[in-house]
Parts: C-alpha cells; structure tokens; sequence
C-alpha cells in the first residue's frame, strides 16, 4: 500500500514537473508546477517531514505561486507562445539532461545504502513542529537570524526594483 | 518495500526536469520555474537522508536536515520575489521575456 502511494505521488510529481517544461502556455505552466509541488508534499508527509509538507504547500501553493500567476498575468505572453521551437537548441538540451540523469543513476546504483529499506521510528507519529523549532532556537539560532536579514534585504530589493523612475529627476 | 534508493531516484528525476527546463526554454519565467523545481528535488533528498538516519537513542529522525530544507525553503522563496522583479524590470525596460532577445553583454 505505502509502495502503491509512493509511486502515485512521485508519478503526479514527475508528469507534472514534466508539464511546467513541455507546456508553452505560462499559466498551465505555473498550475502544473503547483500540482507537482503538492506530490512533493505528500512525499515528504510519506518520509515523516509533516513540518517540511506543511510548509511546502504554504510556501509553494500558496506564496510562490500568487506570485508567478501575478507577474505572468503583469507581463503579456501572447508573442511568446507563438514563436518557432529552435530544434537543434532542444535536441541538444534534452540530449545533455538525458547524459545527467543517466549519472544520477548510475552514482545512485552503486551507492550500498540506496537499496537499504527504511529503519523504523521509535514513535509513529513524531513531534517534528516542536523538534524543528527547538533545533531552530538553539543550535540553527545565528543562521536562523541571518535568513531574516535575508528576507529584510530581499523586501527592501523588490520593493527598490519595482518601483518607478520619478518623472523629475 | 520503500528504499533510500526510491526516493534518491525520484529526486534525481525531478532535478533533471527542472535542469531539462533551464536548457529547454527561452522563457525566463519559466526557467525561473524550473529552478524551484530543481531546489525541490535537492529538498526531497535532504528530507529522505534525514529520515534514513533514525538517532538510535531518541528514535527520531535526523532533524537537522529538516533545518536545512527549512532555510532552502526560505531562500527560495525570497528568491523567487526578487526574480520576478528583476523579470518585471527587464520587461519594463525591454517588452521582452524572451532570453535571445537579452544580449547585450554578449557583444
């Protein structure tokens, strides 16, 4: 049953993250990359990261996707969809991908770990919010208030970037 | 039976989706997608090592790697916002998303 599942969602992940590339509408792009990122959640609700998929769907359906339908909906798409595949440009990208996943692979073949099943929890629901959060405020505290700053710079720099030019200089 | 290996193989997909996706396309827009697709599938392996390496004593998995992916998860998304950014200023400055259209520096 848990094998079934795992391959549910990692096949509504892959066959949507494979969407985002091949469609050439931006809008069925940015659904289909929502539609994968919730295959990622629940993966990791599989992997016992109930935090990790929590915030994923928050951070990723919620946030990051307003935002790529909110600046396509800003931009006009209409020319772009209409312009001619450079094929040799294509053929050779997915040529390269193709090399790379092929080494993926491989390194993931030959890695004794990889075919080990999972060891057991001692629990089988864990008290991960409360863990996460301890680790966060103690051991991660400095990097922690680092990530604000980060997040300070990032408003300050989108807020300078999108603002106009004043028309008397 | 679930392996460590399943979820490392699915990761290494999804990576090369997401790394297809910025040789593939000319949209800047959708590139950008792309390389939240590809931080995702370094999440998922993150959150799939943190789970293989049950702390003997506790019984719990390793959530240091869970902190990580949390701080990923922030970068990303602050990334995000100041990409689209600069996207919406490239447009403003250029009507253009179209990367092959951006050379200047080439020249």
């Amino acid at each position: 049953m848990q094998l079934f599942l795992f391959w549910c969602f990692a096949l509504l992940m892959l066959v949507f993250g494979a969407a985002v590339v091949l469609n050439r509408n931006p809008v069925a792009s940015a659904l289909s990359l929502v539609v994968s990122f919730l295959g990622l959640a629940a993966l990791f609700m599989m992997l016992d990261a109930y935090f990790i998929g929590i915030i994923q769907v928050l951070v990723y359906a919620g946030a990051v996707m307003v935002l790529f339908l909110f600046i396509i909906m800003l931009l006009d798409f209409r020319v772009e969809t209409l312009r001619k595949i450079n094929w040799p440009a294509a053929i050779g990208g997915a040529l390269v991908a193709f090399i790379f996943l092929i080494q993926v692979l491989t390194v993931i073949g030959r890695l004794s770990t990889a075919s080990k099943p999972f060891p057991p929890l001692a629990r089988s629901t864990t008290d991960d919010v409360h863990n996460v959060g301890e680790l966060l405020f103690t051991n991660y505290n400095f990097p922690l208030q680092i990530i604000g700053v980060l997040v300070l710079v990032a408003t300050i720099g989108v807020v300078v970037l999108s603002k106009r030019e004043l028309p008397n200089k | 039976m679930i392996t460590l290996g399943n979820y490392l193989a699915v990761s290494g997909m999804l990576f090369t989706i997401g790394f297809a996706g910025v040789m593939l396309r000319r949209n800047i827009v959708i590139i950008l997608m792309s390389l939240e697709l590809m931080l995702n599938a370094a999440n998922l392996s993150l959150v799939a090592f943190s789970r293989f390496h049950v702390d003997p004593t506790t019984g719990w998995p390793n959530y240091n790697a869970q902190v990580f992916v949390f701080f990923i998860i922030t970068v990303a998304a602050a990334e995000v916002a100041v990409g689209l950014a600069v996207i919406v200023a490239l447009y403003r400055a250029r009507q253009t998303t179209h990367i092959e259209d951006i050379n200047t520096l080439k020249y």
